[in-house]
């Protein structure tokens, strides 16, 4: 110990230019700026509160590092005997109450900002569930569900990584720049936490109940976040991806959607307008299965522990198909079966219950039609 | 520590004997041994876990386990810490120096103090054997935030409910014992105004386990008649609220933060003075600020919820509270900077813990101060900003804390000095590792990170990576502190009576090795 | 020693402060739901408001100047209940201190019949204070036969009390299956469970 750090700032110190100099760290150090003029609100006082303490730290350290070199017993062998001073503990009470004081005001001013609750321009609610998000505009009427597209392949490191990893999803949300947008926030399980750092919103999700949140965002671009609550096995893979488009650009968004979704019912009528054959259906029913089941229920259908049953020689799977559609379709109240009616077509639903009805090791030889799924529904 | 086997019929098997002595003793010295072995041990199994998912943290994408055995490991290594080894250790030295800093022969209800002990093997027996239940462990933190624990729970989280409750039961029985002993069994001349201010913050912690413990009982109890007798406290199907869950949870929480710290002041309150030499500055004021944190304590609870969609109101009365709360604590580092002034000052080992302590515990004060803003907390909440800030309140405040009195009262409890070049090591190693582990963690948190996550973006990798090495370099310096342990209970150079020379207090009045039963006529304090 | 305290009276108010706490988190859970009724935290609407009998949609409670208040109306279907549930109009524009119907639809396209329980949720939070529900059909079961339809309707009016910064309140209800012995969801829960 020849070298050791004479004191625990200095270590830090050591440490701190040791991070900085090493170039493998591509986050910033501070608290993202964001774009909003709430994010860059917080950012400031943020600063504030940091300053404050990192000046009452140096004076506090300070005098505690200069005790400690100058009154050691070597060079101060006889202690003094003094042990309170009134005047001096109501100094040291009162100054520290000031600063406090200093830091509630501005901090009261921002929070009453954020607490906005003038019209809003578009209203999204934003929906929960495990461990997806559910997005839906209100006043255009529609909505879609935001999965995370990274591929499984990348989180069990065969691939190598994308930039994006674990930070992006299939359907971002869109939103137009400059306008307020006003978030509910919602949950169909648990407690989810909608956060986009650079929005600075973040807000709990609670099944049964809404919040709500607002944003107006002046610069395009994709803005990332993440689940922020503890909400079971794949909390870490639950992100938000935002894309906030010119707000001219906006309405031909929606309007680009409206027809997509008129395709989507017309390939629906066409899908249950005919018999599929079962050759048909399996594959269709291994991507749905894949992609959407099988984090759970596991890709060959052993399932994990008693959360996630098993599928193969499952009672619900070989039983009677009306109950097997009502799982898929409405979830299972009280467990992490989710209804998958709201987020699959009649086509899929059908296909992935074909598929798990002859494969995953059983076999009923059954074939489910998207017909009888629509009529189900 | 002599074996004096009072109460064992002779005659029989050595191991029995053995067995039976620690079983049955009603000894304060030997509970408080008992308290501090369980802690340790605890203290190695809460660390392997966070070795565990620390490991997996190390690199981004999943290496060592699935995701919900991390989140597994992440609740149990909470629980287990909060539950198993802090509170147990200071609870053992409360049962070892309370009697003997007041000058009392034992605690005033001794076979309570003996069930209060063996409840607790039991407890985290049923909350460890989760782990090998199917379903796996209990996996939705240590906060067991409904409804995730409740209608989501695995089975076993039946098991934490009832090791909980056990273990609730074993800290309130602690608690009284503790009040009644300081109550009655202070030697004459000791009024309250002259006790030690170990014994001072202990009792105040008392009363905070007495107040907060019941409401943790109550809402474990809530949890399991919503999981199985159809109750729907928390389930908004049923007309309940999962946000009670939190307020009732974080009632008893945040109460729960200053179990873990006060009797962590009252240790530095002890040591700072013997090792400046100098009295203790402001000890009425010491004892006036712990008060206070205590009370506000009660009041601040909402602070862990700005983001559930509280009323600006209500946000702002908790913001308010929790600010204030930086008063009384930041007297309390003045007042130890005081006493060290112009004092005459040596950094033995425990020196060195409780200074180490008051630094980095204050570093903890700063990043409290800040998530106490309410409205940059919805940047801060659920970040590793957060666990940064626990962890540098609660590893200094509570682990450096009981280390500090450890090597500062083993020289008394064993009648060996413990090795100072081993001890100076251990805690500079310890330094440098708690450092290297949590202080990466609050840049991590600002740039985004959220806490609880299984596996993260690219660019957090290599403060991650950092934060992993720190934490196995943490683990190994506490191997090292079983160490000098063992190497001191088992020899070393005979301590004096006095053991430091500046320490003043009853204790030092009593031979080194303490014998078995100690002051059996009570001393008298002018 | 000589000490003029009584331990074992001691004991006995630690003791009874012990049970007090246990009760006092219990008491928490009314406590908490009379301080969201105050201040409408949480966005539970707790009690339907009574004004007159036989009110009727454009019936005025109280006079709101000319202010005007968006309300929008969500429906959410918890898991396990086979129901299509909608509000028939997304939003609509109210005078402050008129009684307004709107309807939701509700259909079981199960083909048994289920009972179903609605959880109603306002933000902002402080608004559901101000949303005062005359009729709605949040505080009782309801039961839909197979393949049965209904509309229910909710007559409201928005409080004069109501922040003036707030131009809009939302009102969202959730339902969730309510466990019967009848052929219902939860066999689907049970057939699950017995294969484990």
């Amino acid at each position: 110990m020849k070298y050791a750090f004479s004191c625990s700032g200095r270590g830090r110190l050591a440490f701190l230019l040791f991070f900085l100099a090493s170039g493998a760290f591509a986050q910033g150090w501070d608290m993202r700026p964001g774009v909003t003029e709430i994010s860059q609100d917080l950012r400031a006082l943020h600063h504030m509160s940091l300053w404050i303490c990192i000046i009452v730290g140096a004076i506090v350290f300070g005098a505690m590092f200069y005790t400690i070199i100058a009154h050691r017993r070597s060079k101060n062998p006889v202690p003094a005997t003094w042990h309170h001073s009134t005047k001096v503990e109501i100094i040291w009470t009162i100054i520290p109450t000031l600063i406090v004081i200093g830091m509630v005001i501005p901090a009261t001013k921002t929070l009453i900002e954020i607490e906005d609750n003038s019209d809003a321009d578009l209203t999204i609610l934003v929906t929960g569930s495990q461990w997806k998000w559910h997005y839906q505009y209100l006043e255009a009427g529609f909505g879609f569900f935001s999965n995370l597209s990274t591929p499984t392949e990348q989180i069990n490191n065969i691939e190598p990584k994308g930039e994006h990893y674990l930070l992006e999803v299939d359907n971002p949300l869109v939103i137009p720049a400059n306008l307020k947008v006003r978030f509910l926030t919602s949950s169909d399980d648990v407690i989810h936490s909608w956060w986009v750092p650079d929005f600075a919103v973040k807000q709990d999700a609670l099944p049964g109940f809404i919040n709500e949140a607002w944003a107006r965002v002046p610069v395009p671009g994709t803005y990332r976040g993440q689940c922020t609550e503890l909400c079971g096995m794949n909390h870490a893979y639950m992100p938000v991806v935002v894309d906030v488009i010119p707000e001219d650009e906006f309405q031909e968004w929606i309007d680009d959607q409206r027809i997509a979704l008129e395709a989507q019912g017309e390939a629906a009528i066409a899908a249950r307008s005919r018999d599929w054959s079962m050759e048909e259906l399996m594959p269709i029913g291994e991507d749905v299965y894949l992609s959407n089941c099988a984090t759970c229920h596991q890709p060959d259908g052993s399932g994990q522990g008693i959360t996630y049953p098993a599928m193969t020689g499952s009672a619900i799977v070989n039983g009677p198909i009306e109950a097997h559609i009502s799982t898929v379709l409405n979830g299972v109240a009280g467990t992490e079966m989710q209804a998958w009616g709201p987020q699959l077509s009649d086509l899929e639903i059908a296909a992935v219950i074909t598929y798990e009805r002859n494969s995953l090791g059983n076999e009923t030889g059954e074939v489910i039609q998207p017909l009888t799924i629509f009529n189900s529904r | 520590m002599i074996a004096h086997a009072d109460n064992i019929p002779s005659g029989r098997h050595p191991l029995v004997k053995f067995i039976l002595r620690w079983l049955l003793t009603t000894n304060h010295k030997e509970i408080g041994t008992l308290y501090l072995s369980f802690s340790f041990l605890l203290f190695f199994i809460g660390g392997a876990f966070a070795l565990t998912f620390r490991a997996e943290l190390a690199q981004p994408g999943l290496q060592f386990m699935g995701a919900d055995f991390y989140n597994q490991m992440v609740t149990l290594h909470g629980l287990v810490m909060v539950f198993g080894a802090v509170m147990p250790a200071f609870v053992g030295l409360a049962n070892y120096m309370i009697p003997l800093q007041i000058g009392a022969s034992d605690m005033a209800l001794p076979r309570l103090n003996n069930f209060s002990f063996w409840i607790m093997p039991f407890a985290f027996g049923l909350l460890l054997s989760s782990l090998f239940m199917p379903g796996g462990a209990p996996d939705f933190g240590w906060t067991l935030y409904a409804p995730l624990s409740t209608t989501y729970g695995p089975p076993s989280t039946d098991f934490l409910i009832l090791g909980g409750q056990l273990m609730g039961i074993s800290s309130i029985l602690g608690a009284i014992n503790i009040i009644v002993t300081i109550f009655n069994l202070r030697a004459p001349g000791m009024t309250l105004m002259k006790m030690p201010m170990f014994v001072w913050t202990w009792l105040i912690t008392a009363f905070l386990l007495i107040m907060a413990m019941p409401v943790l009982a109550g809402v474990v109890t809530m949890m399991l008649t919503d999981r199985h007798f159809g109750t729907s406290f928390f389930e908004a199907s049923g007309g309940g609220d999962p946000l009670i869950f939190q307020h009732v949870f974080w009632f008893f929480g945040h109460p729960e933060v200053y179990i873990m710290i006060l009797p962590g002041f009252g240790i530095a309150s002890q040591i700072i003075p013997t090792f400046a030499r100098k009295p203790l500055f402001g000890y009425a004021s010491m004892v006036y600020a712990t008060a206070a944190i205590a009370g506000l304590s009660f009041v601040v609870w909402g602070h862990h919820m700005f983001a559930t969609g509280m009323p600006l109101a209500t946000e702002l009365w908790f913001m308010y509270a929790t600010m204030l709360i930086a008063v009384p604590t930041g007297v309390k580092v003045f007042n130890w900077v005081a006493t060290m002034w112009d004092g005459s000052m040596t950094f033995e080992t425990p020196m060195l813990f409780a200074l180490g302590f008051v630094v980095m515990f204050t570093i903890g004060g700063f990043s409290g101060l800040m998530l106490a803003v309410a409205p940059v907390d919805f940047q801060y909440h659920d970040t590793f900003f957060v666990v940064a800030h626990i962890h540098y309140v609660l590893y200094p405040g509570a682990i450096f804390a009981t280390m500090a009195a450890v090597y500062y009262w083993i020289p008394k409890w064993t009648g060996n000095m413990y090795d100072e070049r081993l001890g100076k090591i251990h805690f500079w190693t310890a330094v440098v590792a708690l450092n290297l582990t949590f202080f990466p963690m609050h840049f991590v948190g600002l740039g985004g990170m959220p806490r609880r996550i299984a596996d993260y973006a690219l660019p957090f990798t290599g403060l991650n990576t950092f934060a992993t090495a720190g934490a196995f370099l943490l683990g190994v310096t506490q191997v090292l502190f079983l160490y000098i342990i063992i190497k001191t209970v088992r020899g070393g150079p005979k301590a004096t009576d006095q053991v430091w020379e500046g320490a003043e207090g009853l204790e030092w009045t009593l031979p080194s090795p303490l014998p078995l039963h100690t002051f059996e006529t009570p001393p008298k304090v002018d | 020693m000589k000490s003029k305290r009584n331990p074992k009276k001691q004991i006995a108010v630690l003791g009874l402060t012990v049970a007090g706490m246990f009760g006092f988190a219990y008491a928490l859970v009314p406590l908490y739901e009379i301080f969201c009724e105050i201040t409408g935290f949480g966005g539970g609407t707790f009690e339907q408001a009574v004004i007159a009998s036989d009110v009727k949609s454009g019936y005025i409670v109280s006079d709101g100047g000319n202010r005007e208040v968006t309300v929008q109306f969500l429906a959410d279907i918890g898991r396990g209940l086979p129901w299509e549930f909608r509000p028939t109009e997304k939003q609509m524009r109210v005078k402050v201190g008129e009684v307004h119907e709107t309807r939701y639809y509700a259909r079981n396209f199960a083909n048994h019949s289920v009972t179903g329980q609605a959880v109603p949720s306002v933000t902002p939070a402080f608004g559901a204070t101000s949303l005062q529900k005359v009729e709605c059909f949040c505080f009782t079961e309801q039961t839909l036969d197979a393949g049965e339809e209904v509309v229910m309707p909710v007559l409201f009016y928005v409080d004069e009390d109501l922040r003036a910064d707030v131009g809009t309140l939302t009102l969202s209800y959730s339902f969730f299956p309510v466990e019967s012995a009848e052929v219902g969801v939860m066999n689907h829960a049970t057939a699950n469970m017995e294969h484990l």
